[in-house]
């Protein structure tokens, strides 16, 4: 089973280190939608709200790739939209990894 | 004669001390989510008064008030409960009491404020004055051994608090005549994923929308024993929902002119209902998904903002004519309006521009520009005296 997601991984990984990082002002953009948009639901702390936490004990154990495609498509019959009008698979990519490291505050 | 003269030293030096008397009636506060504070403003002389710091985390908080209007009971996503004292500028008791809350609401008689909270989910029940804790009703649900988050909490009459319950799909009332010893009302099975409440102007009506379902539940608090029925159903039949990128808010003041304004979920749409029969009556379509759909008091106007990515404008309805007669743009991203107590203005946060901003609902001029960080929430006294504020 481990092996199995471990080759997911790999097989993912090309997309994954492909994709660049944002620009700073662009990340800068992706980080006050997190907290802001996301934050609706989430809270702007991430603990939690209507929608579940999105901090890193809560995200840590889930895959990259479901996680991902969860931010762009929704999760069906929850009240999850999906963002990909908003952002592109690299960038939701991003903002997933940032938050199962713990994500960024704002900068002002 | 030295005497004297020290006495009337004494006089005028406290005479100077002391600040001048003023009421609260035109008195309200702004949250500035992100840095935990209020801003204490007066839309009389539109201006902000002073700054209140230290409530937490203030992302999604809402305001209530004391029947005398001096204290604002302000609800925090973090659990903190605050009693602000409005003329002194300053935290009267402040206190953790969930791990996270969504709002609140105070009792008909004043005396009781209640948070309802997603974590642990339930509603808390404290007195208004000391913030001693009263009554937990924990939202339990199923086996009992789940709990659901509380949404749609508002005071009803006969001291009595309304609610819904997201996860379980149940409103519940709660009877705090006695507030240590509260009594349940339970209606089941009322809908999917209610998410927000309203009680109507006149307290009658109790009425929760649903975002699993289209449609809305309605209760005649009157007629408890005729169970929930389902208004507006299938309002969305056949057409294509739109994503949803933040849950509408509802409230009484959605109520005008014997018609409910309420805001259709994942549509560009206002629904418009007849308030004696609950049929739908019409639609009116507007430039976004709206979040807040409130009628300015004397009812004449709906003011109507939008969900990300429609979020920086606002839209007014005409309810004579039962269509948009204006689009304002007040800045970046506007979470939240506010109508002064007779409505001749209205207050916008527009959160990234840092500023609230104050129409004449009128001529729709632009009277001020007030600098706030990061604003949302805008709540004005006038709320004291209202059903289900």
């Amino acid at each position: 089973m481990t092996r199995l997601s471990a080759l997911g991984l790999c097989l993912l990984a090309p997309l994954a280190t492909a994709a660049a990082d944002p620009a700073p002002e662009r990340a800068r953009e992706l980080v006050r939608m997190v907290r802001q948009d996301c934050g609706s639901c989430h809270g702007l702390t991430l603990k939690g709200g209507l929608g579940p936490p999105l901090l890193p004990e809560t995200l840590r154990e889930k895959p990259v790739e479901s996680l991902r495609y969860t931010v762009l498509l929704g999760r069906h019959g929850t009240p999850m939209p999906p963002w990909s009008a908003f952002m592109n698979e690299a960038e939701a990519d991003w903002i997933v990894r940032r938050l199962i490291e713990g994500f960024p505050e704002e900068t002002r | 004669m030295k005497s004297l003269l020290s006495i009337l030293a004494a006089v005028l030096l406290s005479a100077c001390a002391a600040p001048a008397l003023r009421g609260t009636g035109d008195l309200g506060l702004v949250i500035e989510r992100a840095s935990g504070s209020v801003a204490v403003v007066d839309n009389s002389a539109r201006a902000i008064l002073g700054r209140v710091e230290g409530l937490g985390d203030l992302s999604h908080a809402s305001a209530v008030y004391s029947r005398d209007g001096r204290y604002a009971y302000v609800f925090g996503r973090d659990g903190g409960l605050t009693k602000v004292d409005l003329l002194e500028r300053k935290i009267a008791k402040r206190i953790l009491q969930a791990g996270n809350s969504i709002g609140g609401a105070i009792s008909q008689d004043g005396r009781l404020v209640a948070a309802q909270n997603y974590q642990p989910g339930g509603v808390k029940v404290f007195d208004a004055e000391t913030l001693e804790l009263l009554a937990d009703i924990p939202a339990e649900f199923g086996n009992g051994k789940q709990f659901s988050k509380v949404v749609g909490l508002a005071d009803v009459p006969g001291n009595k608090f309304a609610y819904a319950l997201f996860d379980a799909g149940e409103i519940w009332v709660a009877d705090l005549s006695t507030p240590r010893a509260p009594k349940l009302t339970k209606f089941r099975g009322i809908g999917s994923q209610p998410y927000d409440g309203l009680v109507t102007p006149d307290g009658r009506h109790y009425i929760a929308g649903l975002f699993g379902e289209d449609g809305l539940a309605l209760i005649d608090l009157w007629k408890p024993e005729q169970g929930a029925r389902k208004i507006l159903a299938n309002y969305g039949k056949g057409a294509e929902k739109l994503p949803v990128f933040k849950m509408p808010h509802l409230r009484g003041w959605a109520v005008a002119g014997g018609r409910a304004y309420l805001p259709a979920i994942g549509k560009h749409e206002v629904l418009v209902v007849d308030t004696a029969t609950w049929q739908e009556v019409g639609r009116i379509p507007v430039k976004g998904q709206p979040v807040f759909v409130m009628a300015r008091p004397d009812g004449r106007q709906i003011w109507v903002n939008f969900a990300f990515p429609d979020y920086s404008q606002v839209q007014v309805i005409d309810t004579l004519e039962q269509k948009v007669v204006q689009t304002l743009s007040p800045g970046k991203a506007v979470l939240h309006m506010e109508f002064t107590p007779r409505g001749e203005n209205v207050w916008i946060s527009a959160r990234d521009d840092n500023r609230v901003v104050v129409f004449d609902t009128a001529s729709f001029a632009k009277l001020a520009e007030l600098p706030a960080q990061n604003p949302s929430g805008i709540f004005f006294t006038s709320r004291a005296a209202r059903i289900g504020f």
